[in-house]
């Protein structure tokens, strides 16, 4: 059990270490100092940001410093929960900043995530029942597997949201309101979320129908399968052993995946205007505001680890085989 | 007479035509009678253990018929099988160990197995029980998953799990060729055992380690490129064998109790023919030594003296 | 992982057995080939759009951002998809999006398949300390979130092109890819063939490439097929928040410009509806290509 834990920390660990320092080296070392540049060009669009900016850009970039204490230097202030000051939203600190964001990104992408693969599994083993459903669900879910997210969500955008009006398609909840904690206020919040979950649902329900109807006709032709049914056991509690099996590699496959939604779900936001990471990404990108980006990325890598960690425990909880050798019991 | 096949026909599907695996055997097995079927690996033994429990998706019934105990067998249609599968005719497959669904206790897929053929578990829990004791296992296997068991285990668990309704009739798939000698006497003592206890009445070994058959085989047959050579009592077949192909097949043995390897024998000149379009007459022709005009046309297979059946104008 | 999606490979289910593909022969899997309507199909449509992205510009504006016609125009016969906001004709700026996105597709697919096929191969080959490193530098790389790492890759970068682009791509989506092609070579790696061409002393990368490559060949073709998507995705992705190629354009940077410039509350929809068309269409007719493929070679997968 520790060996099996011990190891994936050790990785996820590494990975961690691994994005911390590129997100230090990039800005460091790309040529034509862009830090700099970039300071130079904020601190014309937004003069009072500049000493602030400056005075952070010292403190963990210092170039008077040798190379190795910046680096240490930039390690000290993350963990003191220090990304340093947004330039778009001045003189708000980043981590700030990004905590008002991590609700609207983790609404839309945990009930997006589960709904689509517990959903995109029960078609998937549908759709290895029998020719005609097999001949619609996969060419379906090739096209959306194959569709852009952002290109689904301006699609339901447009028609739903403009043309139909059947859902607001901008925003999280409507401008005439505050954030309290009402029916109005609620409703005019699910309002908002419903069409991007929708197009992130979409996208990744594709992806895991295909994955599920290949696992499963995979399970199907195994040994066990061959031999439940020389016994006469019916269909119904082959493919009921044959489909939890396939969970398995399936849950793997979650964990692998979870990179691509939560960019999927970057994206999405953008299109909808939805005050997620995704949409931070965007105005860091257009306000040149470089500290919010690395923060957004350091936020996104370190979630998306966490997530993979409890998947890994999942996975453990759900597969008596991981689990008896984990214990030793296998001979 | 426990089991009848006449003319059985069973061909593969394939790009370039039908390959005639199974080419019209016939014979009898009778009440009790365990019967080793030997051969190469494409002789049609495995079809033939197939179809009489289930046809793979290439496999087509083209003809014949089946009979156990009197009543009809119904091997062209998949679902009609279904009432003989496990309650008249078991398997226990060459994948004895990987048979068993991996992420279930054995004994909750047991039960579930038997729940979803009709078969109340409490009612047969204890039989269970007896003969899982029977073949040396400890009753806790049933709360195991299979990864925790050794594949001596798992093969001794599938036995006992794949003859629990006591079937009139019981095909052994190679049973035997993925464990050590030491196990496979074990495991062939066994197979008998549950015959001389009743819970199986007759039993069709397939394998191509005759040395080993002939330790627990009541007869032995021997079939050729998709039909059969000889049938006789397995005493016979080893000392006494009359058509050729048996005859090299026993002197290629090196002696009884050394496993010979499934290969082109050595002893025998040239290789078995094509099945997708097989040449007249008899098969065996083109390497047998005694091969003359007549056998252009096929020999019958014939009765030459009691219980001893041969597919030879040689052999008389 | 790029954005490409679960596919019918074992690269989803890392956890699956592998087992080595039996290789069809040539004429019959070509026999199989010519009666794969997968196939058929989806070769035909990546194929005419190939073409039109090839010759297409030929025929057209030599600049796709040329503005030189009438704002906001609707699709008609002069403006086959009409006019942006800005008077640009929206079909120059496809055909040549189409140019860019297989561009991007192939140089991307092409550096992801040779970093994969690198380590996949010398993981699974050598084995051993070797495989454990490579193993661990594969799932580095691998949870790390791809697009996230080249959003802040590329927004450093003052000018941008498709080349620097593709290679970036290249160098975050490979992972997966080396990992199946690890699998596959390890089983190949116990053949007797192989054994034999180790025991008699040959170098390890000539083994790899004479005597493992070609015996997954098939293989190897579906797995570039799969990286040419998710690096067309991914550049999609890129070139939508902003962070496209500077010069030119691209199907990614319409679907920019045409949610910058308001195209959804304006009501121009032939702004963005061709340029994710057209990325669905190449990368869905990739993926059942693909499919196709897969029986093609793979005899069990084909129906009797």
């Amino acid at each position: 059990m520790r060996k099996y834990f011990g190891r994936k920390i050790f990785v996820y660990a590494l990975t961690f270490f691994a994005a911390v320092t590129i997100n230090w080296m990039i800005p460091r070392f790309m040529p034509g100092d862009p830090v700099q540049s970039r300071l130079a060009r904020a601190s014309l669009s937004n003069p009072e940001a500049s000493q602030a900016m400056r005075d952070y850009y010292n403190s963990v970039f210092g170039l008077d410093m040798p190379v190795w204490q910046q680096y240490l230097n930039f390690w000290g202030s993350l963990f003191k929960g220090d990304l340093g000051v947004s330039i778009w939203l001045f003189p708000t600190p980043v981590t700030e900043v990004i905590m008002d964001a991590v609700p609207y990104s983790l609404g839309l992408l945990l009930p997006a995530i589960l709904l689509s693969w517990v959903i995109g599994n029960k078609f998937g083993a549908y759709a290895a029942r029998s020719k005609w459903l097999d001949n619609t669900v996969l060419p379906v879910g090739y096209v959306l597997t194959a569709t852009p997210y952002m290109w689904l969500a301006l699609l339901l955008a447009w028609s739903l949201g403009i043309v139909g009006g059947f859902f607001p398609s901008s925003g999280a909840y409507s401008f005439a309101l505050r954030p309290e904690f009402s029916w109005v206020f609620v409703s005019s919040l699910l309002e908002h979320w419903f069409l991007p979950f929708l197009s992130l649902f979409l996208v990744s329900l594709g992806g895991w129908a295909i994955g599920m109807r290949n696992m499963i006709i995979y399970e199907l032709e195994s040994e066990y399968a061959n031999y439940l049914q020389a016994l006469g056991a019916p269909r119904r509690l082959i493919r009921r052993y044959a489909f939890r099996n396939a969970m398995l590699p399936q849950l793997t496959g979650l964990a692998v995946q979870l990179g691509t939604v939560v960019a999927g779900a970057l994206l999405t936001e953008i299109v909808f205007s939805y005050p997620g990471l995704g949409f931070l990404i965007l105005q860091a990108i257009q306000n040149q505001d470089f500290f919010l980006l690395q923060g957004v990325f350091l936020f996104i890598v370190a979630g998306v680890l966490i997530a993979n960690f409890i998947i890994d425990i999942v996975y453990v909880l759900v597969d008596p085989r991981t689990r008896i050798q984990m214990q030793g019991g296998a001979k | 007479m426990s089991l009848k096949v006449s003319d059985l026909r069973v061909y593969y599907r394939t790009l370039r035509g039908d390959v005639r695996a199974l080419d019209g055997p016939a014979f009898t097995l009778a009440d009790g009678e365990i019967m080793g079927l030997a051969g190469e690996s494409g002789s049609g033994k495995s079809t033939l253990g197939k179809s009489l429990i289930r046809l793979d998706g290439r496999m087509k019934y083209v003809g014949g018929a089946v009979e156990l105990d009197g009543d009809e067998v119904p091997v062209w249609d998949d679902r009609k099988m279904n009432d003989f599968r496990y309650k008249r005719i078991s398997l226990i497959p060459q994948y004895a160990m990987s048979a068993m669904n991996p992420t279930r206790k054995i004994g909750r897929m047991t039960a579930e197995l038997l729940e979803s053929r009709g078969v109340r578990f409490r009612e047969v829990r204890e039989e269970l029980n007896r003969r899982i004791e029977l073949v040396g296992l400890d009753v806790d296997v049933l709360d195991r998953y299979p990864i925790e068991l050794s594949g001596g285990m798992k093969q001794r668990v599938v036995m006992v799990l794949s003859t629990l309704l006591n079937p009139s009739l019981l095909i052994a798939d190679e049973v035997t060729s993925a464990l050590d000698v030491s196990t496979q006497r074990a495991v062939a003592e066994t197979l008998v055992e549950f015959r001389d206890r009743r819970f199986v009445k007759s039993m069709i070994v397939v394998t191509h380690d005759i040395s080993l058959v002939y330790q627990i085989a009541d007869s032995i047959m021997v079939m050729y490129a998709g039909r059969l050579a000889e049938k006789a009592p397995a005493r016979t077949i080893i000392e006494a064998p009359r058509h050729p192909y048996t005859k090299m097949l026993i002197s290629a043995l090196p002696e009884v109790g050394v496993k010979y390897a499934e290969k082109r024998l050595t002893g025998i000149p040239g290789s078995p023919p094509g099945l997708l379009d097989p040449p007249k007459g008899c098969r065996f022709r083109a390497r047998c030594p005694l091969a003359s005009e007549e056998c252009e046309e096929q020999p019958p297979f014939v009765e030459v003296e009691r219980d001893h059946y041969v597919a030879c104008w040689k052999a008389e | 992982m790029t954005a490409a999606q679960p596919l019918p490979d074992p690269a989803t289910s890392p956890d699956a057995p592998v087992p080595a593909l039996p290789e069809a022969p040539k004429r019959e899997a070509l026999y199989f080939a010519l009666r794969n309507p997968k196939l058929l199909i989806g070769l035909g449509i990546v194929l005419a759009f190939l073409v039109t992205g090839i010759l297409g510009p030929f025929f057209l504006s030599p600049d796709p951002n040329a503005r030189i016609a009438p704002p906001g125009l609707p699709p008609s016969g002069e403006y086959w998809f009409g006019t942006t906001q800005f008077g640009q004709d929206i079909f120059t700026q496809f055909v040549y999006g189409i140019r860019a996105t297989f561009l991007v597709g192939i140089l991307g697919g092409v550096v992801a398949a040779v970093i994969g096929m690198a380590i996949g191969f010398v993981a699974g080959y050598k084995g051993g300390w070797v495989d454990e490193i490579l193993n661990m530098i594969t799932n580095v790389v691998l949870v790390l979130p791809t697009l996230a790492v080249l959003f802040i890759l590329v927004a450093y970068m003052d000018s941008r092109g498709v080349m620097m682009q593709s290679f970036f791509i290249g160098l975050t989506s490979w992972p997966w890819a080396a990992r199946a092609i690890r699998s596959q070579a390890l089983s190949l790696s116990s053949r007797d063939f192989v054994d034999l061409a180790r025991l008699s002393g040959v170098r390890t990368w000539k083994i790899i490439v004479r005597d493992i490559a070609p015996n997954m060949s098939s293989y190897l073709f579906m797995t570039l097929i799969l990286l040419f998507g998710g690096a067309v995705l991914a550049a999609a992705g890129l070139d939508f928040v902003g962070l496209g190629p500077t010069d030119g354009t691209s199907l990614g940077l319409m679907m920019h410009q045409a949610v910058k410039w308001g195209a959804l509350q304006l009501g121009v929809w032939w702004w963005f509806v061709p340029p994710g068309l057209g990325i669905t269409a190449i990368v869905g007719s990739l993926y059942v290509m693909n499919v196709g493929l897969d029986e093609v070679f793979n005899p069990r997968l084909r129906e009797m």
